[in-house]
């Protein structure tokens, strides 16, 4: 599938303000349900993403049209790298390890926030060296994809 | 409000910030490669070319890959001798731990004996990859 890349860059946006607040607030609720939309995006595909939904109802109808559509796997796979640090952080706000709250959520934030201002690629860095470390692939989602696309 | 918070935010946001603007200027230059490796047509699993080869290494989740492939694909048809070779990187990793790739895209100039000569992380800019091409071929 593919889709617009200006929709998962706004999406990093709202999500780099929305975490800024769980770090300035210490609540681990909104935290949690930063962690649900993450969960949404990553396991469910980008159309049922949130803030997508928010891109495509409220800011894609004041746009022009995309100069080109992109992959949904790479923000999905960043969806997913959140999702992980988004449940950790939650965890740790609502055990009472504040620590371990403000660590992880530091780093979703700066991945966020480097996704909404450099448009980076996240899973160009992670996925390759977390493969290189567990001998095989996280995910074979989109090798599956390609072989499909061969095969038809 | 936490004042911890406040500061953890401005930490993440300072240090993103310092990562991004290094990542963009390095992004795209071709560098002269550390360790000289050689790779033949046997691990390449594909011929080199008669005068250079650019090998890309690319990934599932990569974005970039794509545009590198328009850059090294357009190179190679237009500069004669001078072959784009794309690997998957993930289903290569015997490769990828011999040369050392961390991350997707990363580009290696191999000169005509599959010598690594230049590499590149990120999208490699055309004029780059032609400069290199006019250094190592003779």
């Amino acid at each position: 599938m593919y889709v617009d890349p200006r929709g998962p860059r706004f999406g990093a946006a709202v999500t780099t303000a929305v975490l800024a607040v769980v770090l300035l607030t210490g609540n681990g609720w909104l935290l949690a349900a930063q962690a649900l939309v993450f969960a949404l995006g990553a396991f469910g595909g980008l159309r049922f993403a949130p803030y997508g939904l928010l891109f495509r109802l409220f800011v894609r109808p004041r746009l022009g049209p995309p100069a080109q559509l992109e992959a949904e796997a790479p923000p999905r796979f960043a969806q997913g790298v959140g999702f992980g640090f988004a449940v950790l952080g939650a965890a740790g706000y609502l055990s009472g390890l504040t620590a371990l709250g403000l660590v992880a959520t530091a780093f979703a934030l700066a991945a966020a926030f480097l996704n909404a201002a450099f448009d980076y690629c996240l899973g160009c860095e992670v996925h390759l060296r977390l493969t290189r470390l567990l001998g095989r692939p996280v995910t074979r989602y989109v090798t599956d994809n390609r072989r499909r696309e061969a095969h038809a | 409000m936490s004042v911890v918070g406040l500061v953890v935010v401005v930490v993440a946001l300072v240090a993103a910030t310092a990562f991004g603007v290094l990542r963009r200027r390095r992004a795209g230059s071709l560098r002269v490669a550390a360790a000289t490796e050689t790779v033949g047509a046997d691990v390449l699993g594909s011929s080199l070319g008669e005068r250079a080869t650019l090998v890309q290494f690319s990934s599932a989740f990569c974005r970039p890959c794509v545009a590198t492939r328009h850059v090294l694909g357009g190179v190679a048809g237009s500069v004669p001798g001078v072959r784009h070779v794309e690997i998957d990187a993930e289903s290569r990793l015997d490769l990828v731990r011999r040369l050392d790739v961390t991350s997707t895209p990363t580009t290696l100039l191999l000169d005509r004996a599959g010598r690594e000569r230049r590499r590149a992380t990120g999208v490699p800019r055309r004029d780059a990859v032609l400069a290199a091409l006019a250094d190592i071929v003779d």
